[in-house]
């Protein structure tokens, strides 16, 4: 019978005066970050806007040459990841310690997998020589420019996805030894894996469903 | 009746207490500290340096400035002294400036707790500053950039042959030290004032740390991407921003000064508190219009991102949003009056006291002033198309910049040195400084707005002979303000070791980081302080004036009678 | 009520059943975005629709898996606070390009 999430034990570290404190402010602090997270892609989506709107059938042609399915499907995998990750946290809260474990393990999981596919569909790119500067063999410079956003804009995406699985990873195995001092670390953990979430879910339709 | 005193850095014999800086001695308690008040040290020391550097560029363009034709350096040269100047001196002196020196301070101490909310975030932040420092003096060594510290494409992109990649990096890790640092701050704001502390009791000084947190968290993050983007242009040669490829270089005018405009405020903002702080301590007065110059500070940060196209009028931009921007540039001064109105209205009917402080909080009202009368000159768009990319515009800024935040950081650092240091600087001589930088600042910069307004562009290393009286004047002047900078770092450091103990309150000033010892102890406070009276609270019977070697006098005798 | 029973266990069923709900929601969402793409819709109407739902999908996210909806208001102040900006960054470069004429008319 899992203990109930008002008691928590564990001392607060210096200088907060109680782990309550410390964990809304851990709190805050993650959503101000998050606030700065959104500024860093929202000005990468508004550089698209701009060209978008600028050379619109490039932007289309570009987008009919993302393999509809895979981005779907990483779309999913994301959407799947996020509720793991609530799951976890909400088992963290619940110091269901086994529960943590497992739901941390599957959110890696589906995390690898996304940056496989991800992979997988730069290498099938690259196969039609649409990577812009190391292989690109279409004579259309906006083409080029489109996938320049594709690229960037997908890779950022991945970089700060491989951040939140190393993160994962960490709490997964302090977790797993029952060695999990800060349980406010998963809480925070979610939030940045659900905002990584939310810019792929914008990601998805200007990248992939541009007609 | 001044006596020389025990270093504050060498180790404590039996009866002296612990303080910050003798509570671990050796290297790695200072470079893997998590202490707030070293980190402080630490970066008091790192932008110094930087400050040097680009003072250094600074003198040398002056030099050349001397003559009309380019006998000194080659145009080249010149033009990587510019660049290199403008980015030391905005990323790596400006914008961390106050905030992570006096900021990184005070700020626990004046809210009365123990340290920041994330105290190894902050050393994160110190460190990620350093690379990112390295990385620019890397690029500065192995001959800078001839870009300016605009960047502009497709130059920087396309057609400069310089280190540009390696300094974008500099600045692009020195970002996230921004970012981190304004998270810290406003969480422990938020989270970490004492029982008693309601915002409306909160130093002014508090207030101004927040709204420029608020701007580094919003408005650095898009620094970085455009930095990405114009890294990644310039290493693949990909099209963003050249026109040859569909790029478009507005496009980058607009990312860069989203970020650039409330940059400026980022380094104004922190000065304004400063200056607040001061003017009640030295005029013994209760600060008039609270509520409005903390308000005035948010409104500051808030508007600040909704004029930067005043950067951009002449850039092919369209006129429409030239003539909102100039509007909303107008209306963004308006908060920043609002502060010397109330400052003004707090001198009004005090009891003045001419000590150093006061006399950069003096000089500071005035030539900031000047500064922002002449960014309303240059924020009406029509004048502008005259005198953009002229002196004059150089010299509006570094009114703001110079005579403004450099003036308040040097005011602060004096004002808050016994308690950094817990000793005190000679007086005679801190006068003598401020008066000394006041005459070399202005002998600088006030011929810089007439050559300006007559035509002298700016970045040019050879100019028409009609302007070489101005440059000649202003180059005279730069070699006081030279002489006049390495005085205050001569007899401060002085003090370190000579100075007269300076006690805990030598100004009898109110504020909680006056009610701790000089210098503090590791955890700030020897009781958690809890809060009762309102702030500035100078109109009160027991906070008479008292030079600081009274102070410290009370304070031998108070000490030595609880001993008995 | 409802969140009475969800903070006294905040992994039994009635907290773990709103999760999974959400989920089914969003997964929902996503067919729909696929079907809005694959139908004959009319062009001008496909991205708007495509970023409705994209805005849906984030709305739920934020809202139930960030737990945004039962946050203090300081946290929502916040995150209110990132998506303005935002705002203020669109608002004011696309109206200098599409003031210029620079880009076709929304």
């Amino acid at each position: 019978m899992p203990e109930l999430a008002t008691t928590l034990p564990g001392r607060p570290a210096p200088p907060f005066d109680s782990v309550g404190q410390q964990a809304s402010a851990r709190r805050l602090g993650m959503w101000v970050f998050l606030a700065s997270e959104t500024l860093l892609f929202g000005a990468f989506f508004l550089a698209y806007t701009v060209y978008r709107r600028l050379y619109p059938e490039a932007w289309a042609a570009g987008a009919q040459h993302d393999s509809l399915a895979i981005g779907t499907a990483l779309t999913g995998v994301l959407l799947l990841s996020s509720l793991t990750a609530a799951l976890a946290v909400a088992a963290s809260k619940a110091r269901a310690w086994r529960a943590v474990t497992g739901l941390i393990a599957a959110t890696v999981g589906l995390g690898v997998f996304f940056i496989g596919l991800k992979f997988y569909e730069y290498w099938l790119h690259w196969q039609d020589g649409f990577v812009p500067a190391l292989h690109f063999t279409h004579a259309d410079p906006h083409l080029d420019l489109f996938f320049v956003f594709y690229f960037l804009m997908t890779l950022l995406h991945a970089l700060h996805m491989s951040i939140g699985i190393g993160l994962w990873t960490l709490l997964g195995v302090q977790a797993h030894r029952r060695r999990l001092r800060d349980e406010a670390a998963v809480e925070t953990t979610g939030l940045y894996w659900h905002f990584v979430d939310l810019v792929w879910l914008f990601l998805y339709p200007l990248l992939y469903l541009v007609k | 009746m001044t006596t020389t005193a025990p270093s504050p850095f060498a180790p404590p014999p039996e009866a002296t207490r612990t303080t910050y800086l003798n509570a671990g001695t050796g290297l790695r308690s200072w470079l893997l500290t998590t202490d707030h008040k070293r980190i402080a040290v630490l970066y008091t020391l790192a932008i110094t340096a930087f400050f040097g550097l680009g003072g250094v560029m600074a003198f040398l363009m002056r030099l050349e400035l001397l003559t009309p034709p380019s006998d000194l350096f080659t145009i080249d040269t010149y033009n990587r002294l510019f660049s290199a100047h403008g980015i030391v001196m905005v990323w790596f002196f400006l914008i961390p400036s106050i905030p992570t020196t006096l900021g990184n301070f005070l700020l626990p101490l004046m809210i009365g707790t123990r340290d920041l909310a994330f105290p190894r975030l902050n050393l994160l932040s110190f460190y990620i500053f350093l690379v990112g420092g390295l990385f620019t003096l890397a690029a500065v060594s192995f001959g800078g950039i001839d870009t300016g510290w605009t960047f502009y494409t497709p130059y920087s992109t396309s057609f400069s042959q310089t280190r540009v990649f390696l300094v974008v990096m500099g600045i692009f890790v020195m970002g996230f030290s921004s970012i981190l640092t304004g998270l810290n701050f406003v969480v422990t704001t938020h989270t970490l004032r004492a029982p008693g502390m309601t915002w409306n009791r909160l130093p002014l000084f508090v207030w101004s740390l927040y709204a420029t947190s608020l701007i580094q968290i919003l408005a650095t993050p898009v620094l970085t991407l455009t930095l990405v983007l114009l890294g990644m242009e310039r290493w693949f040669g990909v099209g963003i921003f050249d026109p040859a490829l569909g790029g478009d270089p507005i496009l980058f005018e607009h990312l860069f000064w989203f970020y650039s405009h409330p940059a400026v405020y980022i380094m104004i903002l922190p000065g304004l508190g400063v200056i607040s702080e001061l003017i009640t301590c030295f005029s013994r007065k209760h600060i008039f219009g609270y509520n409005w110059i903390a308000g005035s500070s948010l409104a500051i940060a808030a508007f600040g991102f909704l004029v930067w196209g005043h950067h951009m009028f002449v850039s092919g931009q369209s006129v429409y949003a030239g003539l909102v921007f100039s509007v909303l540039s107008f209306v963004v001064a308006i908060p920043s009056a609002i502060k010397v109105f109330n400052w003004i209205a707090t001198l009004y009917m005090g009891r003045i006291y001419l000590r150093t402080p006061m006399l950069y909080a003096f000089a500071f009202i005035g030539l900031f002033v000047i500064g922002g009368m002449t960014g309303l000159i240059v924020a009406s768009l029509a004048v502008d198309v005259h005198v953009h990319d002229t002196y004059f515009v150089v010299a509006h800024f570094h009114y703001i910049m110079v005579g403004g935040m450099l003036t308040a950081y040097l005011g602060g650092l004096h004002f808050w040195w016994p308690k950094i240091t817990g000793k005190l600087y000679p007086e005679g001589w801190g006068i003598a400084a401020a008066i000394l930088i006041f005459v070399g600042f202005n002998l600088t910069f006030l011929p810089q707005f007439i050559m300006g307004y007559l035509g002298m562009p700016r970045r040019y290393g050879a100019y028409a002979p009609e302007f070489q009286v101005y440059h000649v004047l202003s180059t005279a002047g730069s070699t006081v303000l030279g002489v006049a900078y390495l005085l205050p770092l001569g007899y401060l450091l002085w003090s370190l070791k000579y100075g007269p103990d300076a006690g805990p309150n030598p100004w009898n000033a109110t504020g909680l980081e006056w009610t701790t010892p000089s210098p503090p102890p590791p955890d700030n406070f020897d009781e958690a302080p809890v809060v009762r009276d309102m702030p500035y609270a100078y109109h009160l019977e027991h906070r008479q004036f008292m030079d600081p070697d009274e102070a410290g006098a009370l304070a031998a005798k108070k000490a030595s009678r609880s001993e008995d | 009520m409802h969140s009475d029973s969800r903070s006294a266990d905040p992994f039994g069923r009635d907290a773990r059943l709103r999760l999974y709900k959400t989920a089914a929601a969003l997964f929902a969402l996503l067919g729909l975005t696929v079907a809005v793409y694959v139908l004959p819709v009319p062009a001008a109407w496909a991205t708007p629709a495509g970023l409705l739902i994209a805005a849906a999908k984030a709305a739920l996210v934020v809202a139930v898996f960030m737990e945004l909806a039962g946050s203090s208001r300081l946290v929502r102040l916040a995150a209110a606070t990132g998506a303005l900006w935002l705002l203020i960054l669109f608002a004011l470069t696309l109206g200098d390009y599409l003031s210029r004429g620079a880009l076709p008319a929304l």
